[in-house]
């Protein structure tokens, strides 16, 4: 019998189903614009660049009324991170995630409503939502209006920078969203962590 | 002493000033005569009838941009060179304007000077054009080309830019006045914002894009094709520019792509010297690098989940 925690209020819920959506969006019309070819399309170049777009704003707009329900909710306190013996703490989740998890050990810090995420996922989740995000949207925007961007740059093209910073930032996005949905069949049963980003209720194990 | 180093200084200076200015005289024509009202908005002449000094509005179509006449190709013609000698009396004959204009073959055409800009290929190209199958002689070289201003600019050191927006201006210069317009068609010209409105960042596109690159077809014995083909045969399907094998290095980048940078490791290298297109600008090592790492990632979920399996079916 596992039990039951309320960890995710509707509105995470609801800005999570719109990013993820906005991402998954992102990421199709992303990759086929990049490996764009006429023999082989994942959509057509024109639908590829109209959803890039829409959905870019979209997830601009979601992740600005993400930082207001940040900022002003209590939610913040799960994305706090002690320095004081973090690289331990990580080598320790990494250590369970490696090797505990097939001998059946407990997770080493299981979410509570004090703390929902482990150590590691701390990290990631900050580095995405306050590095990646923020480079995926600054480089972005401009590349909707390439004529904002400063032609020469130390001698590399503006907009090629832009590109290239914002295709691997992307595409650090991408590993970041395989690797997510993995993990999220790791809860207490394979599709328990999925039901809980639906219902808000987290299942321990 | 001192003296004697200072006058062969100056005499140096003054041999290679007038040297300069004497290769400059020897390379342009002085058409000061003509241009003296042709290259005015206004021009004044002595009325011999009144005793008055006239002031006029030149008609805009006989109008030539001096500075323009001075850098072009043509520079070093003399206007009774092209046109008739008794343009040399003022007023002009009323006759005159019934005077046949040469065209580009009458003096390119079967020149081995000029071989390697291949006329009759363009020629040829030009008569299966829109443009000529729909006006037949009505359209001609100087349609397009301003025979008084025309200018190299793929062929010199000119920046794509610049040779888009050349480009573009000679289109421009019809399908954008309807006066011009009106010499070859009893239509409007249509507002050409308004027929690209399927064209996602149209000013980006009219920039770096000529008009020519999408409605012709690459014609590879020509550096621009000629053959411009009917609205509904225009470029339109986006990837044959933005992909590895995009069209634009058969066309707008195909005299450049010979310099291009090609240790730089990106796929059509030579656009980057002025921009960036998605689709086309790839860089390959960085391609098999996020190949590589996505792949592993992969691979290493999957053992993963594998090894789990197998425990939990153990348990």
């Amino acid at each position: 019998m596992s039990d039951k925690l309320y960890l995710y209020p509707v509105w995470i819920r609801i800005w999570h189903i719109f990013n993820a959506v906005f991402f998954l969006v992102l990421l199709l019309s992303g990759i086929s614009m990049q490996y764009a070819s006429p023999d082989f399309m994942l959509m057509p170049f024109d639908v590829a660049v109209t959803s890039h777009n829409v959905a870019g704003i979209g997830i601009s707009i979601a992740y600005f009324i993400y930082l207001i329900g940040f900022v002003f909710t209590s939610n913040k306190k799960h994305y706090k991170i002690e320095c004081k013996g973090l690289i331990g703490q990580l080598i320790t989740q990494m250590r369970y995630y490696l090797f505990g998890v097939f001998k059946g050990e407990e997770s080493p810090y299981p979410s509570t409503e004090e703390s929902k995420f482990n150590p590691l996922q701390k990290v990631t989740y900050v580095g995405v939502l306050f590095v990646l995000f923020p480079v995926l949207i600054f480089t972005g925007l401009p590349l909707m209006f390439p004529e904002v961007i400063i032609d020469d740059f130390f001698g590399i093209g503006g907009t090629l920078l832009t590109a290239l910073v914002h295709a691997s930032a992307g595409f650090f996005a991408s590993l970041f969203l395989v690797i997510h949905l993995y993990f999220a069949t790791m809860g207490a049963s394979f599709s328990s962590n999925f039901k809980s980003i639906i219902n808000g209720y987290h299942e321990s194990h | 002493m001192v003296n004697k180093y200072k006058l062969v200084i100056l005499c140096l200076f003054a041999c290679l000033f007038l040297g300069g200015s004497q290769s400059i005289a020897q390379d342009v024509a002085d058409n000061g005569k003509c241009l003296k009202c042709h290259g005015q908005v206004f021009y004044e002449y002595d009325n011999e009838w009144t005793g008055q000094v006239d002031r006029k509005p030149l008609n805009p179509f006989h109008h030539i941009d001096s500075v323009k006449m001075h850098q072009s190709v043509h520079k070093m013609f003399a206007c009774i060179d092209c046109h008739s000698m008794d343009y040399e009396t003022f007023p002009h004959d009323g006759e005159l304007r019934l005077e046949a204009k040469y065209t580009c073959m009458d003096c390119h055409g079967g020149d081995d000077t000029y071989a390697k800009y291949n006329f009759e290929g363009i020629e040829e190209a030009f008569m299966e054009s829109v443009h000529f199958q729909a006006s037949e002689e009505r359209f001609n070289c100087w349609s397009c080309h301003d025979a008084h201003g025309y200018e190299l600019a793929l062929r010199n050191d000119k920046s794509i830019v610049e040779v888009v927006e050349l480009s573009n201006n000679m289109c421009l210069s019809c399908h954008d006045n309807k006066f011009k317009y009106g010499l070859i068609s009893d239509d409007q010209p249509k507002q050409i914002n308004e027929i690209h409105a399927w064209l996602p960042n149209q000013d980006s596109h009219f920039k770096k894009v000529r008009c020519v690159d999408c409605h012709t077809n690459v014609q590879k014995d020509v550096l621009v094709s000629h053959n411009i083909l009917p609205k509904e045969k225009a470029l339109k399907n986006c990837v044959q520019c933005h992909s590895a094998n995009s069209v634009l290095m058969e066309s707008l980048y195909a005299y450049r792509a010979k310099e291009s940078r090609e240790s730089s490791g990106f796929l059509n290298a030579v656009i980057l010297n002025e921009g960036y297109m998605i689709g086309a600008n790839r860089n390959q090592t960085l391609n098999n690098i996020s190949i590589g790492i996505f792949s592993l990632m992969i691979l290493g979920l999957l053992v993963h989940l594998i090894l789990r399996f197998i425990l939990i079916k153990k348990k």
